[in-house]
C-alpha cells in the first residue's frame, strides 16, 4: 500500500511551512515596507502595517544625497570583474584537471580548497600595508584582485565537479572522428559546459556582492560598493530608517533574484561537492 | 590516452591557477610571520626592531584575548546549535507535500542572499531598537517591558542576526540531504510498525550525520570570521562584550595601528581555523574519491 498524502497532513504542513517561511522572510519584508513609508512613518509606534502613506520620496532622496548609483556601479564592477577574472583562470586549471587527471590531481584540488580556509584577518596586516603602499586603498583594481583571489578556490572547484560529469566517452568518440582539440572545445565540450560555467559565474557574483570584510576594510569612498555604503547608515547621525531601508532593497533586490536561480548550485558551490 | 602533449598542454593550463593561488597563500602569510616578530606601529614608522616572540607573549596574555577567544567560541557554538537545532526541523517541513513548497523555499532562502551590513542594520534599527522598533513594540503589547538588546545582551543580539543568516543555508542542505533518503527504506520501516519519532532515530538522523558535519564545518569556517555584523552594531562593545578575535585584530591594526601585536593575532586565528580546515578537508577528500 502505498503511503498515502491524506488532505489534512497537507493542510497541517502547508500551514507550518508557510508560517516558518514568513516568520524567517518577515525582516526583509519588514524592511521593503518601511522603504516607502515617511521617515516619520518607520518610527513611529504603533507601527502601521500596510496602511500608511505609500511614497517613493526615499528613493529619490537617497540617489540625490547619497550618490547611489556611483556605489551600486562600484559593486557591479568589483563582483563582476573579479568573476570574470576568476572564469579565465580557473575555467582552462578545471579543464586539464577534469581531463587529464594525475596522480597529484586530488592533492593540488584539496590544497586549493585549504586556501579558502584562510582567515582573511589572518592577512589583513599584510594586505592592507601592500595596498597602502603601491595605492591601491580604496581602488576598484584592489578590490577586483582580492576578491577573485579569494573565490578562485571555489570558482576552480565548482567548475571541476561540473566538468567531471562530462562523459569523456564523447571525448573520445569525437577523437575517433577525427576532431582536433579546438573542434572539440568548440563543438562538443563548451555546449556541455555551459549549465555549469553559467551556475559558477552566478554563485561567485552572489558571494562577491556581498564580501563585506575586504570591502570595509580596504575602500571608503571612491572605490567603496553597497556593501560600505550601507555601513555609513551605522553612524547616529545617519539613522534615517526609511531612507536606509529604501538603499538596503536596492542593495539586495538584484541578487535576491539572481540567488533563487542559483539555489541548486548553491550547497553544491558552497560544500565544495561533498553535498549534490 | 594522454600523449606527451597533451599531457604538456593540460599542465600548462593548470599554471596560472596553482601559481596565483600559491602567491596569495605564501606572500601575505609570509608577511604576517616576519611582522609578528617586530615591535612596529604605524604611529611611529621606522623605528622596527626584532622583538622575537614578544608580540605572542603580548598577544595571548592580553586579557582582551581570553575575552574574544570566549566570545568567538559563544558566537559560532551558539550559531551552529541555533541553525541546526531549527534547520532539521525545517528541512523536514519543506520535505513534506506542501501547497506552494517552491515560494515558502524561496522565502527560507532569502536571508542568506542578503549582505551582511544590511541584515545587520535592519536588525538592529527596524527590528531590535530598544524604542521604536518592532520588538519593543510586540514586548509592549504583552505588558512586558522592552530588551534594550545592544545594550543589555549585546552578544544574544549578534548571535541572533548571525543565526538568522545562516539558517537558511543549513536548512538548504539539510533538504538537499532529506531529498536523496530512499523514501521506500521509511515506508518498509513504517510497515514494520516503526513509529513516526523511532523512523526518525534510526533512519532520518543516520542519514543526516554527514550533512550535518558538512554544515558544522563550513558554517564554523565562515563564522570564526564573522565581521561586518559586529563593526556596524557594537563596534565589538560595550567594553569587550561582542570583540570577537577577528575584530580585535581588526580594531589592533587599523585603530591602534600596532602591526606587530595584531600580526601575531592573526597568526593565532590562523591556527585555528586550521585545526577546523584540517578535518573539513579530510571529508571532502574522502567524497573525491568515491
Amino acid at each position: 500500500m502505498a503511503r498515502m498524502a491524506t488532505t489534512r497532513r497537507v493542510a497541517v504542513s502547508t500551514a507550518g511551512a508557510w508560517l516558518a517561511g514568513f516568520l524567517i522572510f518577515f525582516p526583509i519584508l519588514w524592511m521593503i515596507l518601511a522603504s516607502f513609508k515617511t521617515e516619520l512613518e518607520a518610527f513611529a509606534i504603533p507601527p502601521s502595517f500596510l496602511f500608511f502613506h505609500w511614497t517613493l520620496e526615499n528613493y529619490a532622496t537617497v540617489q540625490e544625497r547619497s550618490d547611489y548609483l556611483h556605489h551600486a556601479l562600484n559593486s557591479i564592477i568589483i563582483a563582476g570583474g573579479s568573476t570574470l577574472i576568476a572564469l579565465l583562470i580557473a575555467v582552462p586549471a578545471a579543464w586539464s584537471m577534469a581531463f587529464s587527471p594525475t596522480k597529484r590531481t586530488k592533492d593540488i584540488l584539496l590544497w586549493m580548497l585549504s586556501t579558502k580556509m584562510m582567515p582573511p584577518v589572518g592577512v589583513l596586516v599584510p594586505i592592507y600595508l601592500i595596498f597602502k603602499t603601491v595605492g591601491l586603498l580604496d581602488s576598484r583594481i584592489g578590490l577586483v584582485f582580492i576578491l577573485c583571489l579569494g573565490n578562485l578556490p571555489i570558482v576552480i572547484w565548482m567548475l571541476f565537479t561540473y566538468f567531471k560529469e562530462i562523459p569523456r566517452d564523447i571525448l573520445e568518440a569525437a577523437r575517433m572522428d577525427g576532431a582536433t582539440i579546438g573542434r572539440e572545445l568548440v563543438y562538443v565540450l563548451t555546449p556541455m559546459a555551459i549549465p555549469g560555467l553559467a551556475s559558477t559565474l552566478l554563485l561567485n557574483l552572489i558571494l562577491a556582492w556581498n564580501e563585506a570584510f575586504w570591502t570595509l576594510n580596504l575602500s571608503t569612498s571612491e572605490a567603496a560598493p553597497l556593501t560600505v555604503f550601507i555601513a555609513s547608515y551605522s553612524s547616529p547621525e545617519g539613522l534615517f530608517w526609511a531612507k536606509l531601508s529604501a538603499a538596503s532593497t536596492l542593495a539586495i533586490a538584484p541578487i535576491l533574484v539572481l540567488g533563487w536561480f542559483s539555489q541548486k548550485q548553491l550547497v553544491r558551490g558552497l560544500t565544495f561537492g561533498a553535498v549534490k | 590516452m594522454a600523449t606527451k602533449q597533451t599531457q604538456y598542454l593540460a599542465r600548462s593550463l593548470l599554471a596560472p591557477a596553482v601559481g596565483l593561488l600559491f602567491i596569495w597563500m605564501i606572500v601575505p602569510l609570509a608577511l604576517t610571520l616576519y611582522f609578528s616578530t617586530l615591535h612596529y606601529s604605524l604611529l611611529d614608522p621606522g623605528s622596527e626592531v626584532f622583538v622575537g616572540l614578544e608580540n605572542f607573549r603580548y598577544f595571548l596574555t592580553d586579557p582582551a584575548f581570553i575575552a574574544s577567544l570566549k566570545n568567538t567560541l559563544v558566537l559560532v557554538g551558539s550559531v551552529l546549535v541555533l541553525t541546526i537545532l531549527l534547520g532539521i526541523p525545517l528541512a523536514m517541513l519543506l520535505d513534506q507535500p506542501v501547497v506552494g513548497r517552491n515560494i515558502v523555499r524561496l522565502m527560507v532562502i532569502a536571508p542568506f542572499f542578503v549582505m551582511p551590513t544590511v541584515s545587520a542594520l535592519v536588525w538592529k534599527n527596524l527590528l531590535m531598537h530598544p524604542v521604536s522598533g518592532l520588538f519593543a513594540w510586540l514586548t509592549k503589547l504583552f505588558g512586558l517591558t522592552p530588551i534594550d538588546w545592544f545594550n543589555d545582551v549585546p552578544m544574544f543580539a549578534i548571535i541572533l542576526i548571525v543565526a538568522w543568516q545562516w539558517l537558511p543555508f543549513a536548512t538548504l542542505i539539510l533538504l538537499t540531504a532529506l531529498q536523496s533518503l530512499d523514501e521506500e527504506q521509511k515506508e518498509a520501516a513504517e510497515m514494520d510498525g516503526a513509529g513516526g519519532l523511532s523512523s526518525f532515530i534510526y533512519i532520518t538522523l543516520p542519514h543526516l550525520a554527514r550533512p550535518i558535519t558538512v554544515v558544522i564545518l563550513i558554517e564554523t569556517i565562515f563564522l570564526l570570521t564573522v565581521f561586518a555584523e559586529i563593526f556596524v552594531t557594537t563596534g565589538g562593545g560595550p567594553g569587550l562584550q561582542t570583540t570577537n578575535i577577528a575584530f580585535l585584530i581588526y580594531s589592533q591594526a587599523l585603530i591602534q595601528f600596532d602591526v606587530g601585536s595584531a600580526s601575531a593575532g592573526g597568526l593565532v586565528a590562523v591556527v585555528i581555523a586550521n585545526i577546523v580546515a584540517f578535518f573539513l578537508v579530510r571529508i571532502v577528500g574522502r567524497n573525491l574519491e568515491a
